[in-house]
């Protein structure tokens, strides 16, 4: 007879085992170490939450500190991979196997363990490609998750930055896997319930607010007037050409300097209202002159960003507020809005190559993915129209084929040479040689250049659907990298013959007045400007207060 | 510090009335461009003090860019590079030529 029932056995022996530490959900926080022993097994699947900003820093402590000849070998499935404690886990052997999406600060540790061996990579992952293998393939046993406050009975309230939660709980929590929460606080009823308690079985009082990195905050004081000069490029070469209403930006300079131009740049050239008013996104501070000034009709977010919750609060028409009256995100539905319901993405990359792929790997650093390439990829389950969709179809098509489907707009903004005078376009991404020297099979590719539509540089825009071979790519792409050795090795002829197709246009070729290009056309020129046009709503957090 | 001068020859004498022009603020980190004209010439001359060596090759592909994008004979152009990017001298020399070309 086959036995139907061995997880939710295990399952229920493996809660017997955590009965001695815990009262009714409730654990004490000097009896976490010895709960995780008792309810994790070698070779686990676990989840231990670590999201773009929110992290379960307690309980990764406390995974820490369970002995390596009790618990070993773990199978780490997480979108990020940001504290030094969930290197220690590999570095003490308690894990063993990973697969993530996001390592951002810890990227050069990674690369140091997976070169010593310390770490065997499953893969690196896109965020809502590893949320769908959680429901295939790499369910977690054990989800270690973090919320701002809970009840008694296990009831989440996830605060502002909902992100990852609700996905890691579902895979777990539908699985007979078991699922702890540390939380800020336990009280007698939640604000609201982002998780409901019978799906999770143990709640800790932290000793500390669970960790939140400000990571989308750029300081208006920092925009460069390349950076100005690029942004009016985008907008009058694309935003004004093919219209995008509903889209995503990336988290650069480049695209905080479009924000901070739309409601001068973008007014002057009649786009309020046109463009932009719909966004999957992340509560960038740079767009609240933009918001302020009449733009934006709707904004989805992945996550939330520190300051900007009483901001969020009270502008409920355009951000999504629970009846609590706080934000609520979702990294999954997010992620799926901008896979399938934006037109545009557009972001910056580190390097780009002679066939367009992008990369933000460098030597001997391996960032992860994140959301960036179903941000900046173009979704061919889509089926329903749009104007500039439809515009980036036709153009990509050509004279060819009776049905031409759209085409998603993917953006790169990125200016000639990076920090340090290092160029940023390349012969070869510096992924590719790191690949080759881990023995990994698929180089880190961020965005491949078949998705790419247009890179735009100070020197201008290559438009690549115009692009009719690997050629026109390539010199296309050389045209615009400036003074990098890649573009001064440019075809001088013919990048000129593919300006005159409109292939390459610079800002003379768009009639942009270069005298523009100034500091003074910035909505907000420092984070001080961006609480005054808040109302004073938004509290930046105090690196960025300088005042 | 490496010094060194560029010349070329402009199509054309740079457009307008101004006799000079400064653009970029030293102090701001950024670098400093001063334009004079030199009336009944078309050639240029660029005058580089530069913090960086041995970019010498990217300053003439930057001035003969500048040249064949905006003309600007009878030009002298000082520059105080300050370590800047060669899109930003771009920029600047871009920048200082339509101050000159504007109606005083």
């Amino acid at each position: 007879m086959t036995d139907w029932t061995k997880q939710k056995q295990e399952r229920a022996r493996r809660l017997e085992a955590a009965a001695p530490f815990v009262s009714g959900k409730v654990v004490e926080p000097g009896n976490v170490t010895a709960l995780l022993k008792s309810v994790i097994c070698s070779e686990d699947r676990v989840c231990l939450e670590g999201d773009n900003q929110k992290q379960a820093d307690f309980l990764a402590e406390c995974l820490t500190q369970v002995d390596p000849a009790d618990v070993h070998d773990l199978h780490i499935v997480q979108s990020g991979l940001v504290l030094s404690e969930h290197l220690d886990l590999f570095r003490l052997g308690i894990a063993r196997k990973l697969d993530f999406s996001y390592s951002g600060p810890q990227s050069a540790a990674i690369a140091r363990a997976l070169d010593q061996g310390k770490i065997e990579l499953g893969a690196i992952h896109t965020y809502i490609e590893l949320f769908a293998r959680y429901f295939v393939d790499l369910t977690p046993n054990v989800s270690l998750i973090a919320a701002v406050s809970a009840d008694r009975n296990g009831n989440l309230y996830t605060g502002p930055n909902t992100e990852d939660t609700p996905t890691i709980v579902e895979a777990t929590a539908y699985k007979n896997g078991i699922v702890i929460a540390q939380v800020n606080k336990i009280v007698d009823e939640v604000p609201r319930t982002d998780i409901p308690g019978d799906q999770v079985d143990f709640v800790v009082e932290a000793p500390r607010p669970f960790y939140v990195e400000p990571l989308f905050t750029r300081d208006p004081g920092a925009v460069t007037e390349t950076q100005i000069l690029m942004a009016m490029i985008a907008l009058k070469g694309i935003y004004a050409e093919y219209r995008p209403r509903r889209l995503n930006h990336g988290i650069g300079f480049a695209t905080a300097a479009i924000e901070l131009l739309l409601p001068t740049y973008g007014e002057q050239l009649g786009l309020r209202g046109e463009v932009a008013t719909h966004w999957a996104l992340n509560p960038h501070p740079t767009l609240i002159p933009a918001i302020e000034s009449g733009w934006v009709q709707q904004i989805h977010c992945f996550g939330s960003e520190v300051g900007m919750d009483r901001y969020m609060s009270a502008r409920p028409d355009v951000y999504f507020i629970g009846h609590d009256g706080t934000l609520r995100s979702n990294r999954l539905l997010c992620q799926n809005a901008g896979l399938y319901a934006c037109d545009m993405f557009i972001g910056s990359t580190l390097q780009i190559d002679l066939a367009g792929n992008s990369s933000t790997v460098t030597p001997d650093r391996i960032a992860g993915f994140g959301g960036a390439p179903n941000m900046g990829s173009d979704a061919h389950g889509r089926r329903h129209i749009s104007d500039a969709w439809l515009k980036a179809g036709r153009e990509a098509a050509g004279s060819d084929g009776p049905l031409v489907r759209g085409r998603k707009l993917v953006v790169q903004m990125v200016e000639t040479f990076g920090e340090g005078m290092k160029p940023a376009f390349v012969e070869e991404l510096d992924s590719i040689a790191l690949a080759r020297k881990l023995g990994m099979p698929l180089a880190p590719v961020m965005i491949f250049g078949d998705d790419v539509t247009h890179i735009v540089t100070e020197e201008g825009i290559a438009n690549l659907l115009l692009c009719r071979d690997a050629d026109e790519v390539e010199q296309a792409i050389r045209g615009v990298a400036g003074y990098t050795p890649v573009g001064l090795a440019r075809d001088r002829a013919k990048v000129e013959e593919l300006r005159a197709r409109g292939v390459i246009r610079r800002p003379e070729d768009l009639g942009i007045d270069l005298l523009q290009a100034d500091r003074n056309l910035l909505a907000a020129r420092s984070v001080r400007d961006l609480v005054t046009w808040s109302d004073g709503l938004y509290a930046p957090p105090s690196k960025f207060r300088n005042w | 510090m490496e010094k060194f001068t560029i010349q070329a020859q402009a199509k054309e004498p740079l457009g307008g009335e101004r006799s000079e022009a400064v653009t970029g603020v030293v102090a701001s980190g950024n670098l400093e461009i001063l334009f004079e004209r030199n009336k009944d010439s078309l050639v240029v001359t660029v005058e580089v003090m530069t913090a960086s060596h041995g970019y010498k090759p990217v300053w003439d592909a930057v001035i003969r860019d500048f040249v064949e994008r905006v003309s600007p004979g009878g030009m002298h152009i000082s520059i105080h590079d300050n370590g800047a990017r060669p899109d930003t001298v771009l920029l600047r020399l871009m920048q200082g030529a339509r101050l000159m070309e504007a109606q005083s």
